[in-house]
């Protein structure tokens, strides 16, 4: 954090990736710059390359066993928990907002507000998804018949371009909660929040590879984690209004089939209460059928 | 000792078949304009009904057709009138049951005891059971519980189905449409049209409004037109996994929605505790109902090292006791091949499995001379490698492999890029729950195979598809807010 320095030398943090529990730089060696909305210096961010992603994929594949046969009990504690010590931090967040959306101080508070009763909502649907979205069927013959949601595997996010805290959150919560991990490519210009978001993942019990944090560019790293073929899903939130790119990705998506949140046509207002699509779409619905008699 | 079954047949003379057909569009016959195409019985090949091909034009004038159905009338019915016509059609199917399974199994080669006592039911009660849907949307989607509004339908939507289950495939994307306040083009596979035309009639008979359902018959070119037809706000699509990936890749960039019911390598089973008479049913069940022609065939077996021998002695005794010929014969358990492409495809495979070295074998069998055949057959000694353990053949060919843990089952059966269905065998209860866990499929059958019902979803995971038909999910692929 830059701050004006009245004597003391501050020690300027390195803003790097979050793959696999750690916290590597780019293998590229890159880093970009990054402003505050006056144009000012913050820090030199990771620029995160293919290769990355890649690493990242496969941190996420590797998490995606444990994470989905953990109870959603357990699930549940640990995303409230991430949001305990976000809570813990607010002030940092704070400062993080303010610095990377331009907000006042009371705007910007009243965000991060936002972002850990968003964190809290999804927490509790952990235990509670597979009552609403599954069901018994009546089969009209002697069969124990029962559907139930599971996570559908490794889900590439491309997290919104302006709101870098809420919207961020707003976007990895829904896919972790029901077992999926995730490979998150923040927001461009806003990557802060995330890597303060990264530090709270990483001390909050997440497992390592569960939520995998790259800052860069979407453009850039979207189009390889559209075509990799062991990544099941893709949200294309981050890349708002880009149709030409969306189709391009969505087109890339289709040689494995992955599950698709389309790009909308402007990024959402992240403050209107959430519906279920940002779980559901990454479910899939399991049908069990074993006959009944003596 | 063997048996000598006298001949059942079946009569044909319930069926009424035209010379020739014409499409259905706005709740009438009308000519096409593309090229004609004949369809024909793949038991015998004679020439059954020549059927138009609907062109481009064609294609733009059933959906124009439909979008005004749904904007003027469809889509200003209450749900409990929608439901009332799906009850009359249902009802009239019912009615002309015996007519339906006759031409099924004519045009597709299906037994007549798989068209009278399997598909032309679950027809029947999926429309019904839809019909009952109609006027509950609000309890559709957990999203919409505790709001007043009842979701809204897509608009109209385009269909595409395959010629394995013709009718079947038409009322698990008819029904849930028009239950949900669409409007539809379907699209029947081109050498499986006639039960689709002859639904048809049964939505003239209920006084169907003009358009609600359009039916265009053809092949590629005319599912490609309607697939990329700018005013379809749905697609839904079973069959191939190639054509699926061509379909998502033609919709990427649009707000079409879509559906998509693709290809399987179903992994079957058997574990040491099983009950192997049952067990051998269930695999007989799993990949020879049908002729094979199914997504979810219960393709590969996987057997515990320690019964395979016993198992697979029993389950050739089995083999040779099917009854493969004319599919109008009651008796038939095993009909034709749907098509001469079919054939060779099965063909290719079955000799790609020889010359890959595993062990090939069918019990004797007196095949037609005429109409497109192949006998019940099963592989041995096949491992992952091989490309008849990989590769779909959607025919009557088993791939028998084994294994010795639980952990090497679930591996060897998630080791594929498809994800439709799963068969599992055993008596301890805890360890059917813990495969249908860990069995990454969208259907677990456990100690039963290729079980249907319009209250229970379907569908894949992975390369098998997205999207579910059947149940309250399938409801979610017609609603906004839905898939």
């Amino acid at each position: 954090m830059a701050t004006p320095t009245t004597g003391r030398i501050d020690v300027r943090k390195t803003y790097k990736l979050f793959i696999g529990g750690a916290f590597p730089r780019s293998e590229s060696g890159y880093s970009y710059v990054v402003n505050d909305t006056k144009g000012r210096f913050v820090a030199n961010a990771a620029l995160a390359s293919r290769k990355d992603a890649r690493d990242a994929v496969v941190a996420a594949r590797k998490a995606f066993g444990g994470w989905s046969s953990r109870t959603a009990y357990n699930r549940a504690q640990i995303l409230y928990r991430v949001a305990e010590v976000m809570e813990d931090r607010r002030p940092q967040f704070v400062l993080a907002v303010q610095q990377s959306e331009g907000l006042s101080a009371s705007k910007a508070g009243a965000v991060v507000d936002t972002a850990i009763d968003r964190l809290v909502w999804y927490a509790g649907w952990a235990d509670k998804l597979t009552q609403v979205v599954g069901n018994a069927n009546p089969v009209a013959g002697p069969f124990f018949n029962l559907s139930t949601p599971e996570p559908t595997g490794v889900v590439a996010v491309l997290a919104p371009q302006e709101s870098s805290l809420l919207g961020l959150v707003s976007v990895i919560a829904p896919v972790v909660v029901s077992g999926n991990t995730a490979v998150v490519v923040s927001s461009y210009d806003r990557p802060l929040p995330a890597v303060t978001l990264a530090e709270v993942l990483a001390t909050s019990d997440v497992p390592g590879g569960v939520i995998n944090l790259l800052t860069g560019s979407a453009a850039t790293v979207g189009p390889w984690l559209a075509s990799h073929m062991d990544v099941n899903a893709l949200d294309l939130v981050g890349i708002a209004g880009d149709t030409t790119l969306a189709t391009e990705l969505e087109v890339a998506a289709a040689d494995n089939l992955k599950r698709v949140r389309r790009a909308p046509a402007a990024e959402p207002d992240w403050t209107l209460a959430p519906g279920l699509d940002g779980m559901t779409d990454f479910l899939e619905i399991k049908t069990v059928w074993h006959p009944m008699g003596v | 000792m063997s048996f000598e079954y006298a001949p059942a047949p079946e009569s044909r003379s319930i069926v009424d078949l035209k010379s020739s057909y014409g499409l259905f569009i706005n709740g009438e016959f009308v000519d096409g304009h593309g090229s004609a195409f004949k369809t024909i019985s793949p038991a015998t090949e004679e020439v059954l009904a020549e059927v138009a091909e609907a062109n481009d034009a064609d294609v733009d004038a059933a959906v124009k057709a439909a979008r005004r159905a749904y904007d003027k009338v469809w889509s200003k019915l209450s749900g409990a009138e929608r439901a009332k016509y799906l009850y009359r059609i249902a009802r009239i199917i019912q009615e002309r049951a015996r007519e339906l399974a006759v031409l099924e199994s004519l045009d597709n080669g299906k037994p007549i005891k798989e068209s009278r006592d399997v598909d032309i039911p679950i027809v029947a009660a999926h429309f019904f059971y839809y019909a009952g849907w109609a006027d509950k949307l609000e309890y559709a989607l957990p999203q919409n519980a505790g709001s007043r509004t009842d979701p809204k339908a897509l608009g109209v939507a385009g269909q595409i189905i395959p010629w394995n289950f013709p009718l079947l495939m038409l009322a698990w994307k008819i029904a849930p449409a028009l239950a949900c306040g669409n409007t539809v083009v379907l699209k029947p596979a081109e050498t499986t049209p006639l039960t689709a035309l002859l639904f048809a009639e049964i939505c003239q008979q209920a006084d169907l409004p003009p358009g609600v359902v359009n039916i265009v018959t053809g092949a590629g070119g005319t599912g490609q037109a309607l697939v990329s037809h700018p005013d379809v706000d749905k697609v839904a699509f079973t069959g191939s996994t190639d054509v699926g990936k061509a379909i998502a890749r033609a919709i990427a960039g649009t707000s079409k929605k879509a559906t998509l019911e693709l290809g399987g390598k179903a992994a079957n089973i058997v574990f040491d505790d099983a009950p192997l008479d049952q067990a051998v049913e269930g695999i007989v069940t799993g990949i020879f109902f049908n002729q094979g022609h199914v997504c979810c065939a219960g393709s590969r077996l996987l057997v515990q090292e320690s019964i395979a021998d016993e198992l697979l002695e029993k389950l050739k005794r089995r083999m040779g006791t099917l009854r493969v010929g004319d599919p109008l014969d009651k008796n038939t358990d095993i009909g034709a091949i749907n098509s001469a492409e079919q054939l060779a495809r099965i063909r290719e495979l079955s000799d790609i499995g020889e010359q890959e070295g595993a062990g090939r074998w069918s019990p004797p069998c007196d095949l037609p001379s005429r109409g497109f055949w192949f006998p019940p057959t099963l592989f041995t000694g096949v491992t992952q490698a091989h490309r008849i353990a990989r590769e779909e053949v959607f025919g009557p060919v088993l791939s028998v492999l084994t294994f010795r843990t639980p952990s090497e089952a679930v591996e060897k059966a998630n080791n594929t890029p498809y994800g439709l269905s799963a068969g599992v065998w055993t008596e301890k209860g805890s360890r059917i729950l813990h495969m249908a866990g860990a069995l990454r499929a969208g259907v677990v059958w456990a100690n039963t195979f290729n079980q249907f019902d319009p209250t229970s979803p379907f569908g894949g995971y992975k390369e098998s598809g997205y999207g579910r038909e059947g149940g309250r999910h399938g409801l979610g692929a017609y609603l906004k807010g839905g898939e």
